[in-house]
């Protein structure tokens, strides 16, 4: 007769036990797990802000059935690797990496963990267990630059970019397609401050140009000091990715905004359903995912109308921001009357519409 | 190239030379006293965040500058406390606290980003705004650039005509023999780091309420890192502290001026301008001294065991 010793009854309940455990884990499904990624701080009231306000919105939606986590001010390089691989190393199913500059650190630790999804946003690699998207926002840039072409009076736009990477000239060219629709005598001046995130210097940036003579200001960086520096002036000015009314209340027109909700709710259903696979997607005005916050009511009711009917055009499909005619700063004709630019030569845009003071630097 | 727009240029270059001057002028009172702290970009954040929470919070910006100057100098005394009471390494602390005062004025903060409040405006001295040229540069600023109009008139006063400009030299270059001479050196060195971060946090206070009246996390951008940068560059002389806060106030907008008036140079190379600059006016400087070398107090960094 064999003794039921201590060591035999601990291990028949330990074994037991984990059996138990994961017939249970089984049988109560546990949520999703959902990490997210992000470049710069919350705080920084435009581009991680507006996907976070989209993560609460996804965790809102989807209540228990997912469970959110996030880093932020996460440096593009080493550090974005370490993090993503110690995401998918802690049981997250699937990673939204929200910065360019992810790209590399993503692609590579997707290659570890196969069984994980990633999602990249604003790139141009994809995987098997990784895929890509991005928000038209110079679809919103368009429309935010016909109000600012109707509201020159002097007919001088200031621009303050961060960096002369194609995004950014993108912005520029729809800001000045949009004004030119408006008012096709507008000029624009560019001044590149070289930083995302300097308030002072941005300041001084606007600045400069309103001694150019600029009477409407928008930027491509990541504060709004432009538009208090406008306000300050007494002249209007154009926000990117939140609403910047606050910042400007007499004087903002009305702000390009990107909602990720739609995309990121669509994501996670995907992968819930199990019917998630790698794709580039590049969603705009049609899908909500960009948008034009409340205008400023100085703005003329003809001016919203035509604005309203153009975007109208946009969600239907007979409108597209880049289509012909539209020549470069030299003359030439870089779109032909009745054709559009593709998605890809609109991702590799290093040229300024004719209209734009100064040549982008190289 | 016309009056109005050499007026602009030297409007810009005061206000953004300002929060250097601020920096620059505690950072040398405090290395002045033998006391090296790196932590001025913590500082000036903590500053910038608790002078925002308390303007935002009581609508009175006389209060949030009180309260980024309480701010600045409570910070610089647990940096006192750690470097000169435990004599701990000062670079190392300095640095620790960069990342500490990062971290924590990015915590308070947090609920106050895309919050806004009306900032102090510009207060034109009459008469004295109306001189051509520096009228509006000099006269027609608001009341924190006057303020520090009169803190750099104070502390060249103080470091050069007064008893106790001469005993804050005197720790600094020898900090035994002052001890022998009866003179407290761990009290003047606290209170020298703690107008450092007084000054620190009227810096950061000027950038939140004044220059964009707003919270952002780094809202200071490196300018602690500069100011530091600066002391050295003005050989711990007052007057040469002012000549490069403007002098680098004024590269550091050339730039963008440049390129708003359409001359077609690199922005890397323009952005380059103000670190070029420093760099050729300290040769310059060198080489019409090389006899007299460098004027760091001696005992700058050092640590002090006051039970010898």
């Amino acid at each position: 007769m064999t003794l039921l010793t201590r060591k035999t009854f601990l291990r028949v309940l330990g074994l037991a036990s984990a059996s138990l455990l994961t017939l249970s884990a089984n049988l109560f499904a546990a949520p999703l797990k959902v990490g997210f990624v992000y470049v710069s701080p919350i705080g920084d009231a435009g581009w991680t802000y507006q996907h976070d306000e989209a993560r609460k919105i996804v965790q809102k939606e989807f209540g228990d059935k997912i469970e959110t986590t996030f880093v932020e001010s996460v440096a593009e390089g080493a550090d974005a690797e370490r993090v993503i691989r110690n995401m998918a190393t802690r049981g997250y199913d699937l990673i939204f990496t929200t910065s360019f500059g992810y790209m590399n650190p993503t692609i590579k630790v997707a290659k570890m963990f196969p069984k994980v999804k990633f999602e990249h946003a604003t790139g141009y690699k994809t995987a098997a267990n990784v895929g890509i998207y991005q928000a038209r926002d110079y679809e919103g840039r368009f429309l935010a630059g016909m109000v600012a072409g109707a509201m020159s009076k002097k007919e001088v736009i200031g621009y303050v970019g961060a960096f002369p990477i194609p995004e950014v000239i993108r912005g520029i060219n729809s800001f000045m397609l949009g004004a030119q629709a408006v008012n096709p005598n507008v000029k624009m001046k560019v001044v590149w401050v070289n930083t995302w995130h300097d308030p002072a210097k941005e300041r001084e940036a606007a600045e400069s140009l309103v001694l150019q003579g600029a009477d409407v200001l928008t930027m491509h960086t990541d504060s709004a000091a432009v538009i208090q520096a406008a306000e300050a002036k007494g002249i209007y000015s154009v926000g990117f990715n939140s609403d910047m009314s606050a910042y400007g209340p007499k004087t903002h027109l009305t702000s390009s905004t990107q909602h990720w909700e739609s995309i990121y709710s669509a994501k996670i259903k995907a992968v819930l359903d199990g019917t998630w696979k790698s794709e580039s997607i590049w969603h705009g005005l049609k899908e909500n995912v960009v948008a034009l916050s409340p205008m400023n009511p100085v703005v003329p009711k003809e001016v919203v109308a035509k604005v309203d009917a153009y975007k109208a055009e946009m969600v239907a499909g007979t409108r597209a921001v880049y289509q012909g005619p539209i020549y470069d700063q030299a003359g030439a004709l870089k779109v032909a009357e009745g054709k559009a630019l593709s998605d890809e030569e609109l991702h590799q845009q290093n040229w300024y519409v004719k209209g734009i003071d100064g040549k982008i630097p190289q | 190239m016309d009056i109005s727009m050499i007026e602009n240029i030297l409007f810009a270059m005061v206000r953004t030379g300002t929060p250097l001057l601020l920096v620059a002028l505690g950072a040398m009172m405090s290395e002045r006293s033998g006391v090296l702290n790196l932590g001025q970009e913590g500082m000036i954040l903590v500053g910038a965040a608790c002078g925002f929470i308390a303007a935002y919070a009581s609508g009175n910006l006389g209060l949030g500058v009180v309260a980024a100057v309480a701010a600045g100098a409570a910070v610089s005394l647990i940096f006192a406390f750690i470097a000169l009471t435990l004599i701990s390494n000062q670079v190392a602390t300095g640095l620790a606290l960069t990342i500490f005062g990062t971290g924590l004025s990015a915590f308070l903060g947090a609920g106050y980003v895309g919050q806004t409040v009306t900032g102090f405006n510009t207060v034109a001295i009459p008469y004295l705004s109306d001189i051509p040229l520096i009228g509006t540069a000099l006269f027609a600023q608001d009341l924190l650039v006057y303020l520090s109009f009169i803190l750099f008139a104070a502390v060249f006063v103080v470091m050069r005509y007064t008893r106790l400009g001469l005993i804050i030299r005197a720790v600094g270059e020898n900090p035994e023999v002052a001890h022998a001479l009866g003179y407290k050196v761990l009290l003047v060195r606290y209170c020298a780091v703690m107008f450092g971060g007084a000054m620190a946090g009227l810096a950061g206070a000027y950038l939140s309420l004044a220059y964009t009246p707003m919270w952002s996390e780094g809202i200071a951008a490196g300018r602690g890192w500069i100011a530091l940068a600066l002391v050295v560059f003005a050989s711990w002389r007052t007057e040469r502290i002012l000549l490069g806060a403007w002098l680098f106030g004024f590269a550091s907008i050339l730039h963008l001026l440049l390129q708003g008036y359409g001359y077609e140079i690199s922005p890397n190379l323009l952005a380059m301008l103000p670190y070029v600059v420093t760099i050729i006016v300290l040769v310059m400087m060198m080489y019409r001294q090389k006899n007299q070398g460098l004027f760091a107090p001696r005992s700058l960094g050092q640590p002090y065991h006051p039970l010898k």
